[in-house]
């Protein structure tokens, strides 16, 4: 016998499929049975309907196109065979839903069906339509089920009761029609329906506010009695689940009371004694029962207020806290979260138990425990819980240790009573899990330490002893070797000794020791290498003798293949060798860092709010935050730099070298578009500089390119890193000449542009912004011709859930041309953590009159819901 | 509600998935595969329940049981305690094992149509509708019964001890 043939059984179907060696081979099998069974319903024998339609639904439970067989389901439902029927529903069930047309043709049968005088059809065609009802199926039908949930079968009314429940999730419309026939179906003795018909009661009182109110003054008595009776009936083994008579009833009543107590005081009375004995009288050992407590528990917690039935369940769910099942304790914790909002001081007696379960084995209850614990902090309990929980982090696995660094924390930041205690736990934290800690906290740590006039020496001996024991911590070095740069003095001097301290005695060598092991370290990484070589920069001012010795160290990083450092290097070197009158006004100590500007940033966590106060600290006098300018950028302005003030001291020099660095950006856009200019001499590169600088309008645009084109790369507190940056700029100014640096320059001197090739620059807009979208258009056009445009979009994510199947259309009016290049991803991150970036090529046929106009359409999918978002964008910059 | 019942292998093959939201076909694939690819990352020692937002959509749980090659795995909302429906999943392996005496991987691949019957009997449009598995079996038997006296093809085989061996 062919085996793929209709004859084949199901069963050899079964077996061929299953011996099947790689996926390759199953789908043959399958495309050959597929095969088959299609030939056979084209020939439309009612013989072998039965056997296909139970062949496609197994493969169709394997993932495989199944579509062609909805009709021979219809055509086996309409037979008249009890089997027939029975497949073609099943088949009817799995193979379509209620989306497909078909169904409009199966509820003429459905509608005989349920009017059969075999009750189990009956029970057939109910099942399927409780399966796949639609609104118009629930409006034809609901007549039917109506009665039927006075059928004599009581197995016909339970499935009659759940079908309801579809029908008026469907059409709640039709709900006021079920409500007496439901309401009878509580006084009901036998179990099955009157489980169901609590359920269709507790599902109407959902859907209408009318049927609450029924329920609530005619039923509510009664439920109570049924439960009364449940409760206190004798051993039913039928309904016995691991020891305990019928939990789901339980479960079922109780959950039906709740919604009939909520919000109202007369019912939540009436029901108060028998929920306060199914709390008591419920053996709390076998899961079942615990689960009629948790529900019960909930009940209570929902209900109007009864203080001593709350507190009962609150300390039910302290005692399922120290149960040994995993699912006690994590569905415990569950209920603590809601319960924190209606009782807070009651759960908080609970908080030691719930402190045990952050140490608990189960991930996912630590990290339930952990954000119940974050919720109770509160400024009288802060100094305890944050003790208990960087002790635990000491011992903690290393994959949990991410997410209890975070919370510790923010739990410090949030309710630190006093700086010094902050300080101290931070520190506590950075020494215990510094390779955890995230960007945000250690610079949160460092502006904390700057504003704290009178704890920077304490800070300093602290970090410097922390830093002997954990140097391994990443953030802790950085922290440590940032703070030994400002305040490496205070170190050694014993600056502003506080009371609760020893002195220590530290060297200048010391700490440059410190500095020396964390910019040697083979595992620091840029960051915390670029953040030494400043700090080393500061302290050779700071301690005059290891000058020679700190020299050294930074010139080992001359040859260091990564630019940022090797470029540091140079510069700081030759501060060191030839610019000592300069060097104590460039190193200065930081100004205090904005706490404000800070705690501002952080909150938003859009980039929008990042250009402004990096803007705003360009103009602070030691330039707080520098753009992260490209070393090209760097080197050709120490040519220009040459010029302007090549003999001028000191502070006045700064001045004059800080008030060019509104210039750089400019000078960096159109040094690194043009590459491949003719070689130019010295003079020439000036010249063009100094031409640029005379131009406010084009320099100052492209300020904010440059700004918000950093953002991506830069957390908005790397600036933080660069600190001292800006001072380094002066000192290769005077640096020309017989300077190592020189060679550099050589090699980058024939690359500078001629600005004027560039075309106007544009200013990037804000095409479309929402709470949870923002889209940013930058442009470009190809010197020569004027009439196309390069626009790279950039889209940013501001909401807390990533976008999946990210797309983004264009449409522009005829007499523009629109070429779409690829996006770099289709998928968003969250919260502007990262963006989608997608070139746009416009040619305008009319440019010069008129500008450019288009209307974009942006589809994605958040949460699995398909968003659809348009608009149109009128605010292009003119002239494009 | 209950959203989904399904039962895979623990190699991810399902054995048996009923969606009571309805879901298109390549959907269902997709999900079954997040949800073992959640599950075989599970350590045997935690609890039974998954947040399952990430899968399902907004408020979803999931909770499973591992007997043996397969798990069972129930996905529904908030409107379902969850330890109740680890005692449903307790519920539809025993009757199960009554129809099936000590049920195992192949009975279920072969006798596909006659689980889906009692799954019918435990489950209804994504409600509970038995929690006896004696009243589901007595149902179960009475379409059984139905089908043999209709004489039509038998798609119960009386016994499948002869395919253990695979």
């Amino acid at each position: 016998m062919n085996p793929f043939s209709s004859e084949t059984r199901l069963r050899d179907m079964i077996r061929a499929i299953r011996a099947c060696k790689t996926a390759a081979e199953e789908r043959a099998v399958v495309r050959k049975e597929c095969a088959a069974i299609r030939a056979s319903i084209n020939e439309n024998d009612p013989d072998y309907r039965h056997r296909n339609i139970a062949k496609l639904m197994f493969i169709h439970m394997l993932g495989y196109p199944t579509h062609f067989g909805q009709m021979e389901c219809l055509k086996l439902i309409a037979s008249a065979e009890f089997p027939e029927k029975r497949i073609g529903y099943l088949g009817l069930m799995l193979l379509l839903d209620e989306r497909q047309e078909v169904l409009m043709l199966v509820t003429n049968s459905l509608k005989q069906d349920l009017n059969h005088a075999n009750q189990y059809i009956v029970g057939l065609a109910l099942c399927a339509l409780g399966n796949i009802c639609s609104a118009e199926m629930a409006r034809d039908l609901a007549p039917e089920v109506e009665r039927l949930l006075q059928f004599r079968d009581p197995n016909t009314r339970k499935k009659a009761a759940l079908c309801a429940i579809r029908i008026i999730k469907k059409v709640p419309d039709l709900a006021e029609n079920f409500i007496n026939p439901a309401a009878a179906l509580l006084k009901e003795k036998h179990h099955g329906v009157l489980i169901t018909g609590v359920q269709l009661c507790t599902d109407l009182c959902k859907v209408s506010p009318e049927a609450l109110e029924h329920f609530r003054k005619k039923c509510t008595e009664g439920l109570v009695r049924t439960l009364k009776d449940v409760v206190n009936s004798p051993y039913a083994p039928e309904y016995d689940i691991a020891g305990i008579t019928d939990p789901f009833l339980h479960i079922r009543l109780v959950r039906l009371l709740r919604v009939l107590g909520q919000g109202n005081a007369d019912a939540s009375d009436l029901m108060n004694d028998i929920l306060a004995q199914v709390a008591t009288k419920t053996e709390s050992n076998k899961n079942a029962g615990n689960a009629i407590l948790y529900e019960c528990v909930e009940t209570i917690m929902s209900i109007e207020d009864n203080g001593g039935l709350r507190v009962l369940a609150i300390n039910i769910l302290g005692r399922f806290l120290s149960n040994r099942d995993n699912n006690i304790r994590y569905v415990a914790l569950n209920m603590l979260m809601k319960a924190i909002t209606v009782d807070t001081q009651a759960v908080q007696r609970h908080r030691a138990t719930i402190l045990e379960c952050v140490k608990d084995s189960d991930a996912s209850i630590r990290k339930r425990a952990l954000e119940l614990v974050y919720l109770l902090v509160n400024e009288s309990n802060v100094k305890p819980l944050t003790k208990e929980l960087i002790e635990y982090l000491e011992v903690s696995d290393q994959e949990f240790k991410g997410d209890l660094t975070a919370k510790i924390c923010s739990i410090i930041a949030k309710f630190s009573p006093e700086k010094i205690w902050y300080i101290d736990q931070m520190l506590k934290v950075l020494s215990e899990a510094g390779n955890f800690v995230k960007d945000e906290a250690w610079h949160a740590l460092i502006v904390v330490i700057s504003n704290a006039s009178d704890l920077h020496g304490y800070s300093v001996r602290a970090l410097y002893r922390a830093f002997q024991t954990s140097a391994e911590q990443e953030t802790l070095v950085r922290v440590a070797v940032w703070c030994i740069g400002e305040y490496g003095d205070m170190l050694i001097n014993n600056v502003a000794l506080l009371d609760i301290e020893n002195p220590i005695t530290v060297t200048g060598s010391d700490a440059v020791d410190v500095v020396e092991v964390s910019i040697k370290r083979h595992t620091s990484d840029l960051t915390t290498k670029s953040m030494s070589l400043i700090a080393l920069l500061k302290l050779s001012s700071r301690f005059p003798s290891c000058s020679e010795r700190i020299r050294d160290i930074i010139i080992q990083n001359r040859g260091s293949l990564v630019l940022e450092l090797q470029q540091r290097s140079i510069e700081f070197n030759s501060v060191i060798e030839k610019h000592q009158n300069i060097r104590s006004a460039l190193v200065e100590r930081m100004p205090v860092l904005d706490e404000a500007t800070f705690i501002g940033r952080r909150a938003g966590s859009s980039p929008a709010i990042v250009p402004t106060s990096n803007s705003a600290s360009l103009n602070l006098p030691n330039g707080v935050a520098k753009p992260p300018a490209a070393p090209l950028v760097d080197l050709l302005d120490l040519s220009s730099d040459d010029v302007p003030a090549p003999s001028s001291s000191g502070g006045g020099f700064l001045q004059d070298l800080l008030g060019g660095v509104d210039l750089l950006p400019g000078l960096n856009q159109t040094a690194i578009s043009g590459t491949n200019e003719a070689p130019r001499t010295g003079t020439d590169i000036l010249l063009d500089l100094l031409s640029i600088e005379t131009s406010p309008t084009q320099s100052s645009s492209s300020i904010t390119d440059i700004l918000s084109s950093s953002q991506g790369d830069k957390s908005p507190v790397a600036s933080l890193g660069e600190i001292s940056s800006p001072p380094s700029l002066s000192t290769r100014a005077t640096s020309a000449g017989a300077d190592p640096m020189m060679d550099l320059l050589g090699g980058f001197s024939p690359n500078p542009p001629m600005p004027e090739d560039n075309g106007p620059v544009y200013p990037s807009i804000v095409a479309f912004e929402s709470s949870s979208l923002r889209i940013t258009f930058d442009f470009s056009k190809a010197p020569g011709n004027p009439q196309k445009t390069t626009i790279l979009a950039t889209f940013t994510n501001m909401s807390q859930s990533i976008y999946t199947d990210f797309i983004f259309q264009a449409a522009v009016p005829k007499f523009l041309q629109l070429h779409l290049d690829p996006a770099s991803s289709n998928t968003l991150p969250a919260s502007g953590n990262g963006s989608i970036t997608q070139n746009l090529r416009v040619t305008n046929s009319q440019h010069g009159k008129k500008s450019l106009v288009m209307r974009m359409r942006i589809a994605y999918k958040f949460n699995n819901e398909d968003i659809l978002e348009e608009g149109q964008i009128n605010n292009f910059p003119r002239g494009l | 509600m209950i959203r989904a019942v399904m039962v895979m292998n623990t190699q991810g093959k399902p054995r048996l998935a009923k969606f009571y939201d309805s879901q298109p076909v390549d959907k269902q694939q997709e999900l079954i595969r997040s949800v073992f690819g959640v599950l075989c990352s599970r350590a045997e020692n935690v609890s039974n329940f998954v947040e399952a937002d990430s899968i399902f959509g907004p408020d979803s749980r999931i909770v499973y049981k591992h007997f043996a090659t397969l798990y069972f795995v129930l996905v529904f909302d908030s409107s379902e305690n969850e330890l109740a429906m680890l005692d449903l999943i307790q519920v539809l392996v025993e009757t199960l094992d009554k129809c099936f005496k000590n049920v195992c991987e192949l009975d279920l691949v072969f006798n596909y149509s006659k689980i889906h019957t009692i799954l019918d009997e435990i489950f209804f449009g994504g409600q509970v509708l038995e929690t006896s598995s004696a009243e589901v079996m007595k149902a179960v038997e009475e379409i059984s019964k139905l089908e043999t006296a209709s004489n039509s093809i038998t798609l119960v085989p009386k016994s499948v001890s002869g395919w253990r061996g695979r």
